[in-house]
């Protein structure tokens, strides 16, 4: 069996008195979506910001292809191989939605100031080559139509879509999305569980944290269940939705 | 010893005008999130209006125990008036412009008081009649004169005033749910454009105590004497943490102490090198050290990052 | 065809596709080449003393807006390094060091006369060594805390220059100093002026042009910046900080990249002041100096060149304009002269700078919302 390509060992992190997050672990494959619910106020965007290394955590440490997170700093997070989106969808307003895939390429690219000023043939190439890769992308998710209007423009469902095609853009080999489908309507949720698969057909692994627990039970591979700041469980969503512990965190206790 | 209780005095002294002016600057940043430059600028009307008021009084004949409270309370009426004036023109207008716009015209606002008040009154030093006994108290060797003493007294009064109504009254209740959330406040049914003028004429009449303060202590006012004190001010209010208002005084208090012994101490500390021209670095670099440790100043929130 | 529009399609073209319109251009060209000569033959030669100090302020205004404008990072000191640069000049082109370190007089017993072509780069390197110095430990403080700073900053300076003149006399203190080299390029003494094709080119008119060749640099390295893959990121950082760390945008590297290019343009901008005064002393850095470059960078239009240097132009050429009628207007007005002329300059502009700000509270000449959603 081929090593995971994420394993996340003994996360913890509190803020204050509240412990957010007891020791979790959780392995992520290749290639597979992963699912991560849990009630309100589980610690499941704790995680997430502790994974993408906008939080520092207490304790834990997460492998990634191998090799330790460098956890705490978002911006090498991101070039090993970590994108993310964010809950409260952070588009960069006024710049066209061709513009912030272009940002997102930062991380691949090299071109420096002097290079900026002196626009040698392999800047240029390297520009061409970054406005290619954006363009490819922003149809990928299907909005190239809308290259050339400004991020605050966009529809909502559009805006997720852009966050979701400039995280592309930094050439992540694991993509994960915060609540993507929060505030969109069915139609909108159908098109970008179509967009969520078709990343996975296309080789990429999702961790995918969301409330629409019908749209993980769908679209995930494996769910993990976080409550109080513990994991419950791990497992295939099968088994994970008929967990007794799980139907207990959702619906209360039954005494 | 007694240098050593002097320029601990004098620090103090400093230090509680520094925390009256700081107070102002905290109080509009915690509310609007913006540096009210033109603050500055009222400190100084607050010493003008109460000197031409002073001599205005003194013409009169009426006795120097008359002449300082009257001259202070029309310092401090006119300057609220001044204080409403500027948010009315130079804020409000603005409140939902880019970042910098109102900062931009703060600076105007401050410079057309300056030079409103050069035509009016020129560019000479006015020197302050001697309102208080100048006949020092001894202090284990160290002297303090009844006007620091005043500056000292009134100056915490006025910030007990201040934290009363901050905490005690239903518009400083009003104030606080402003800074915490203007949209929230407003919903509430909290007057929010109201609250906003009234925290700039509580600053302002601040502001104005300080300036007749700062006059009286060193006998002298100026047109530009408000750029400098302000600056200091608002890196107090940084230093003890912007929109915290026990940060401004604690800022003030410190910044003061911090001026005084450093440019009393700088010369030996050093051999020599560096002598008392060198007391505003002294300050400053404190500022930029304890920004660097504590980034939102000494009591200031920590505002962790959100996603 | 309006300005702006002509200015977007000159622009769009010299950044898309190199081919410039070329009529258009060379009209331009001419209209800057002469415009020295129109000035001083209309309005005589204290304007186009104006003309090279509004060129200068140019240079000054655009390297702040890569700093306030393009990274949104607030600095209130940004004249320190204009400072830094006219003192590196000022002390390797007098007599200053040479009469004051008998070790230094040895090494070059000709005097210290550096070239221009050495000062300049120098001054923007040392420059922007400060720049780098500045933000290295502020980078983590946000907006008005890292105003705040940089503000303390240049008054540090400030104060240095004021005061190093003991132990060992590095700055001459307040006295400032004197004796510095005129600016030459190659053979040509710039202060000397120059006859040439039967015209008298004036001391000023010849800084007038060195002034734009550089102002001219400094507008193309800005365009191409802003144009580019730190472009981008800088307007990132300024947009939203988080998602640009999200986005692998080293954003320390890249804030410092913007401090330390924005200190060189300054760094440069006071070593061409040093060599055209032939003096200098703290005086000319003051915190109301970076105030006043603040202001043209906003007023104008952050983040857009040619806003920038609308501020710029505007804020250096109106206060002389109110320098020059304020009294002959009152006397014209009243017979007298009513008010002192240089308080109701000073009022005028306080005034100018509200009235302005509360009609057009993006500056002047923002960079156009329509132009980023069309171009593409």
């Amino acid at each position: 069996m081929t090593p995971p390509l994420l394993e996340a060992v003994g996360i913890s992190k509190r803020f204050g008195g509240v412990q957010a997050l007891k020791a979790v672990s959780l392995t992520i494959r290749e290639g597979e979506i992963y699912g991560l619910i849990g009630p309100n106020g589980a610690g499941k965007t704790t995680f997430f910001n502790v994974l993408t290394g906008l939080y520092p955590r207490d304790a834990g440490e997460v492998l990634f292809a191998g090799r330790p997170l460098p956890l705490g700093n978002p911006a090498a997070v991101n070039r090993a191989g970590v994108a993310r989106t964010f809950q409260n969808i952070r588009l960069f307003a006024h710049m066209t939605a061709l513009e912030n895939v272009m940002v997102g390429r930062h991380g691949r690219t090299r071109a420096g100031m002097l290079g900026a000023v002196l626009r040698t043939a392999t800047v240029r190439a390297e520009e061409t080559a970054i406005r290619q890769r954006a363009e490819e992308l922003l149809h990928y998710v299907g909005i190239g139509a809308l290259a050339g209007s400004l991020a605050k423009h966009l529809s909502y469902g559009d805006q997720r879509r852009l966050e979701i095609a400039r995280a592309l853009a930094t050439d992540p080999r694991l993509l994960a999305l915060d609540e993507p489908a929060a505030g969109m309507n069915a139609a909108e949720t159908a098109a970008l569980g179509g967009i969520i698969r078709n990343l996975r057909d296309d080789g990429l692994a999702v961790l995918l944290i969301e409330h629409d627990v019908k749209l993980v039970m769908e679209l995930c591979d494996r769910v993990a269940v976080l409550d109080y700041g513990e994991k419950l469980i791990e497992d295939i969503p099968g088994a994970v939705r008929r967990h007794p512990k799980v139907i207990e965190a959702y619906l209360g206790s039954a005494a | 010893m007694e240098t050593l209780i002097q320029q601990i005095i004098n620090g103090l002294v400093l230090g509680s005008v520094y925390a009256l002016v700081a107070l102002g600057y905290t109080m509009v940043y915690g509310i609007l999130g913006l540096i009210n430059f033109a603050h500055g600028e009222v400190v100084m009307v607050g010493a003008l209006v109460a000197l031409a008021t002073v001599k205005a009084l003194a013409a009169l004949g009426l006795p120097a125990a008359v002449q300082l409270p009257i001259g202070l309370a029309v310092a401090m009426i006119a300057c609220m008036a001044l204080g409403a004036a500027i948010e009315r023109i130079a804020y409000r207008p603005l409140r939902n412009a880019p970042r910098l716009a109102p900062l931009i015209t703060a600076i105007g606002v401050s410079i057309v008081i300056q030079y409103t008040v050069v035509l009016i009154s020129g560019r000479s030093y006015h020197a302050y009649p001697e309102l208080l006994s100048t006949r020092s108290f001894d202090l284990y060797g160290a002297r303090i004169s009844p006007a620091q003493i005043a500056v000292i007294l009134i100056s915490t009064a006025a910030m007990a005033v201040l934290l009363w109504i901050v905490h005690r009254t239903r518009l400083g209740r009003a104030m606080r749910a402003t800074a915490e959330n203007p949209e929230v406040a407003r919903l509430m049914g909290v007057n929010v454009d109201r609250v906003i003028s009234l925290t700039f004429v509580i600053g302002s009449a601040m502001a104005a105590v300080a300036g007749v303060l700062v006059s009286i202590n060193y006998s002298v006012a100026h047109y530009q004497m408000g750029f400098v004190l302000g600056l200091k001010a608002f890196t107090a209010a940084v230093l003890g943490g912007i929109g915290n208002l026990a940060g401004a005084m604690v800022g003030g208090l410190l910044l003061g102490l911090i001026e005084a012994l450093g440019a009393g101490y700088i010369g030996d500390l050093t051999g020599g090198v560096f002598g008392s021209n060198y007391r505003d670095v002294f300050a400053f670099l404190v500022l930029v050290l304890v920004l660097i440790f504590r980034p939102s100043g000494l009591l200031g929130e920590r505002v962790a990052e959100r996603a | 065809m309006s300005v702006p529009h002509l200015w977007q399609r000159l622009r769009n073209e010299a950044v898309t596709t190199s081919r410039i319109h070329r009529p258009l251009l060379l009209v331009g060209c001419t209209l800057l080449i002469a415009l020295p000569f129109l000035v001083g033959l209309g309005f005589g030669p204290a304007w186009v003393r104006v003309l090279d100090f509004v060129l200068l302020y140019i240079l000054l205004a655009l390297g702040l807006n890569i700093v306030v404008g393009f990274a949104g990072l607030l600095d209130l000191g940004y004249v320190a390094f204009f400072g830094v640069g006219a003192y590196v000049y000022a002390l390797l082109a007098s007599p200053h060091l040479t009469s004051h370190f008998p070790a230094i007089a040895a090494l070059f017993p000709a005097g210290l006369h550096g070239p221009l072509w050495l000062l300049l780069p120098l001054g923007a390197l040392v420059a922007g060594v400060f720049g780098i110095l500045l933000g290295a430990p502020t980078l983590r403080l946000r907006g008005d805390y890292l105003a705040i700073v940089t503000l303390g900053f240049g008054e540090i300076i400030r104060i240095f220059l004021n005061n190093l003149y003991q132990p060992v006399n590095i700055t001459n203190g307040a006295q400032g100093i004197t004796q510095i080299d005129g600016l030459r390029v190659g053979p040509l003494a710039l202060d000397r002026g120059l006859d040439l094709f039967g015209l008298r080119f004036s001391s000023l008119h010849l800084h007038y042009y060195l002034f734009l060749a550089l102002a001219m640099l400094v507008v193309f390295i800005s365009l191409r910046l802003q144009d580019s893959r730190i472009g981008r990121a800088w307007v990132a950082i300024r947009e939203d900080e988080i998602a640009a760390k999200a986005c692998g945008i080293n954003t320390r590297n890249v804030k410092l990249a913007a401090f330390a290019m924005g200190a060189s343009f300054g760094g440069i901008a006071g070593g061409l002041f040093a060599g055209f005064q032939e003096f200098v002393s703290p005086e000319s850095f003051q915190l109301i100096d970076s105030i006043m470059i603040l202001c043209m960078v906003v007023l104008g239009g952050m983040g857009h060149v040619p806003g920038v240097i609308l501020g710029a132009v505007l804020l250096t050429v109106l206060p002389e304009l109110f320098r020059f009628g304020a009294g002959p207007a009152q006397q014209w007005l009243f017979g007298r002269v009513v008010v002192e002329p240089e308080a109701l300059r000073m009022l005028l502009f306080g005034l100018t700078l509200v009235v302005v700000m509360l009609l057009r509270p993006a500056g002047l000449w923002p960079e156009p919302r329509h132009r980023r959603e069309l171009a593409q």
